[in-house]
């Protein structure tokens, strides 16, 4: 293990004891908060920033349900793969299309600014919104989110970050509803994308 | 018979006869293809399959292109949802007469540094080096940034 992963992995607990602290302080004792924080879906608040620099919260994408996506946008084959297919899917809405938010959150800061992200979301056609904030909140949301984020280092002196590759789909209030698989038949998918909207 | 099963004996009797395919000795390479980047992207993918005809196996070790800085073999894989990307240090071996493919999903080309994005419809130059084979160049046909397959083939986006 790295220093680096050391640090991210420090800085995690750090994030998620200061968040389990912060709870405990508004109601009930901190075992039943943490208990309560295992056990719901992944979701919660969140405070980035999108390809305009607007502040972009999950208050802000209340009213439409959204897919979010978590990726970097120099990952060669899962990112693209899955933008390009939730942009398919999004056309294959028809009307409903416009009912709903395709979101793709970077977990590379490091790397991803505003500019890169527009860059690499301007190659798929549909509108998309694309996040990204800074490092100690993507590990917060990450957490929250249930998503699985690891910088990992390459030999070469670069680095690629493992990441869960799911899409998971909120309602208009931004309750977590499912999570859905880029290879899912784009039938079943577009189904339950229309659940969703119609729901 | 369904048309999916028809698809699928298409794709295997079919003998891909692009203008990118390449022959070294026993060993063929065949549909090279990539994906468009993005405007502002450093990195692009490779695709391609590697038929080795002969009673050896044969590795590919390394690659260039004069498109990037340097060419990386890689391995993705995916568990319990999770992507995980590796470098391949010993690169790929092809069976001795059998076909090797890498394609999204799994194996892939990373072209790391690129001078310019990949745009859908150019060809990119990249030299192959095979411990046994020696030197092939081929070129990747590029098509569009979410293809799931090289253009002109049953999957591809029309």
């Amino acid at each position: 293990m790295t220093g680096h992963r050391m640090r991210r992995a420090s800085l995690s607990a750090l994030a998620a004891a200061g968040l389990i602290a912060a709870m405990a302080g508004c109601s009930g004792g901190p075992g039943e908060q943490a208990a309560a924080a295992t056990q719901a879906g992944p979701g919660g608040p969140f405070r980035l920033f999108d390809t305009n620099g607007a502040t972009v919260t999950e208050q802000t994408l209340k009213g439409k349900p959204y897919a979010m996506f978590f990726g970097f946008t120099r990952c060669p084959d899962v990112c693209p793969t899955t933008m390009s297919k939730m942009a398919l899917l999004h056309k294959r809405l028809g009307a409903d299309a416009e009912k709903m938010n395709i979101v793709f959150v970077s977990v590379d800061p490091e790397h991803d600014k505003k500019e890169d992200i527009a860059s690499f979301l301007s190659m798929f056609d549909a509108p998309m919104i694309g996040l990204t904030g800074s490092q100690a909140e993507l590990d917060k949301m990450a957490a929250a989110y249930k998503v699985y984020v690891e910088r990992v280092p390459l030999p070469n002196g670069d680095y690629t970050i493992d990441h869960t590759a799911r899409i998971l789909l909120f309602d208009r209030e931004g309750q977590f509803a499912e999570r859905m698989d880029a290879a899912e038949p784009e039938g079943r998918a577009v189904a339950r994308l229309k659940r969703l909207i119609h729901a | 018979m369904t048309y999916r099963m028809l698809l699928t004996l298409a794709a295997v009797v079919a003998v891909p006869a692009s203008a990118q395919d390449v022959r070294s000795g026993s060993l063929t390479v065949t549909s090279p293809w990539s994906r468009a980047t993005a405007p502002r992207a450093t990195v692009g993918a490779g695709f391609l399959t590697i038929r080795n005809g002969d009673a050896q196996a044969d590795r590919l070790v390394s690659v260039t292109s004069p498109r990037a800085e340097r060419v990386e073999i890689h391995a993705m894989s995916m568990k319990n949802g999770v992507m995980r990307m590796r470098p391949l240090a010993n690169g790929v071996t092809v069976p001795p007469q059998r076909a090797t493919t890498l394609a999204p999903g799994g194996n892939h080309l990373m072209l790391m540094g690129l001078k310019a994005p990949l745009k859908a419809g150019e060809r990119v130059p990249v030299t192959l080096r095979f411990a046994r084979a020696g030197l092939v160049t081929t070129q990747l046909v590029v098509g569009s940034a979410g293809a799931a397959a090289p253009m002109g083939s049953h999957e591809g986006h029309h």
